[in-house]
């Protein structure tokens, strides 16, 4: 994971705002993540992708069992 | 007492329209001859029986049902709770309702509280497959399916008369968004319509039950004209819900090309003019009145609110203009954008103006509420 975004405090739409903001942090075939208890996150967060041509890698849980969904930066 | 002029801006029908000029006069003059109970014998009772039975007469006739399969409720919700229960409880089969992933949520509720719910999945623009449908209502302990005409709030229109059940098993059609709109689908054995969608007053709903479908009222039963209703009807108000329900059908084929025309200009101009924007639903088979779409990184409630402020009323499926604060589950269950979610639905007098104005306004409102986090 190159980079994960501390999203738990957010509402929708910040989380996937803080994904658009921090694309460019990561170098193309990297990953980064985005972790937030928003429940929207897990429907925006793959459609992000599909509109920004990204990779949805999966959600998985952070360390303290927060969801986390992580993308691949594709360009 | 004057029409009402309804806000050019108010785009909003499918949450409510405003009463049918037709159904003005109908129910001005009902208010004051069917005011009576419609079981007593006396001549106000009578009177308040005739228009009680026009009014079922005039809805079968303009859905094309029998006036016996007719039952006015207080709500569409109620008309639905009423439909889907009764066949659950009449059910030859278990009390599990296969239904879409996208029912509204009267339907959800109804599951939840009365039955056992399976959702089968939709695709991207949010319509099932009749043979996934129909797999899933084999299994011995499926009493009842569920599937609506169309969708509520993405307007794609399901293949209800192409799922082909197993003989025992009984189709409830929850037909709200698009009754008086577009024709009923065939293959139901109980159906709900809901009066303020078409322009009839509030507080109307309607509950087709074939006349022979094994339906049991799952509710407290009444002494009433009709046997699946509870409580005082409202004569006046089901006179009108009718007569704007016989006008809205008589004029449909007008109404809905303009309106399928007006829709596609907002899919059109609003897939070019705002970028990172996600136009959802079927394009073509579709409620001809409405469209939706979501607006990457942007605030749901602010699109709102900035909409409003320059006087176009819209509603939103976006989780933070819920009350609980969770996105729609039908665009959930499509997988598409929840947030910057905006549902847009044509009122009957709809002009090109009218929505070239809603699209003029909204890639800069959509750019200022994107500016504001710096995107």
């Amino acid at each position: 994971m190159s980079l994960e975004l501390d999203c738990r405090a957010m509402l929708c739409p910040m989380p996937v705002i803080e994904l658009g903001r921090h694309l460019a942090d990561v170098e193309v075939g990297e990953l980064l993540a985005v972790v937030t208890h928003d429940v929207a996150a897990a429907v925006d967060v793959p459609a992000w992708c599909r509109m920004k041509g990204q990779e949805y890698v999966g959600t998985d849980v952070a360390d303290d069992g927060a969801p986390r969904h992580v993308v691949r930066r594709l360009g | 007492m004057t029409g009402s002029v309804p806000a050019q801006g108010d785009l909003d029908s499918a949450s409510a329209a405003p009463l049918h000029p037709a159904a003005r006069e109908v129910l001005l003059a009902a208010l004051d001859r069917g005011y009576a109970d419609p079981r007593r014998l006396h001549r106000p009772g009578r009177e308040a029986r005739l228009l009680l039975d026009n009014a079922r007469e005039a809805t079968a006739d303009a859905l094309g049902v029998r006036a016996d399969e007719v039952t006015f409720t207080p709500s569409g919700t109620h008309a639905t709770h009423l439909g889907l229960l009764g066949l659950v409880r009449g059910a030859r089969r278990g009390d599990v309702v296969v239904h879409s992933a996208v029912e509204h949520s009267a339907v959800r509720h109804a599951v939840e509280w009365g039955a056992r719910g399976e959702e089968v999945p939709v695709d991207a623009v949010g319509r099932v497959d009749p043979a996934e449908v129909r797999a899933r209502a084999e299994r011995p302990e499926v009493g009842v399916v569920a599937l609506q005409s169309a969708n509520h709030e993405v307007g794609t229109v399901q293949p209800v008369g192409r799922v082909d059940l197993p003989p025992d098993v009984p189709l409830f059609t929850d037909a709200c968004a698009s009754m008086g709109r577009l024709a009923l689908p065939s293959g139901w054995a109980a159906a709900a319509g809901s009066a303020h969608k078409w322009g009839g007053p509030a507080g109307v709903g309607v509950l087709l039950v074939r006349t022979r479908a094994r339906w049991r009222n799952p509710f407290p039963g009444d002494d009433r004209v009709d046997e699946r209703s509870t409580g005082f009807e409202n004569i006046p108000a089901v006179l009108a819900a009718a007569a704007a329900l016989q006008a809205v059908v008589a004029e449909r084929e007008e109404v809905n090309a303009r309106h399928h025309g007006l829709v596609d200009v907002v899919r059109r101009r609003v897939a070019a003019e705002v970028p990172d924007v996600e136009v959802v639903g079927d394009p073509v088979r579709r409620l001809p009145h409405l469209v939706t779409f979501s607006c990457l990184y942007v605030d749901g409630e602010a699109l709102v609110t900035e909409l409003d402020r320059r006087g176009f009323g819209i509603a939103s499926g976006s989780a933070c203009t819920a009350s609980t604060l969770t996105p729609s589950h039908v665009l959930e269950a499509m997988g598409v954008l929840t947030h910057g979610n905006v549902r847009l639905s044509l009122q009957r007098d709809a002009t090109r103006a009218d929505v070239d104005a809603f699209c003029d306004v909204l890639p800069e409102i959509v750019a200022e509420i994107r500016s504001r986090v710096g995107l």
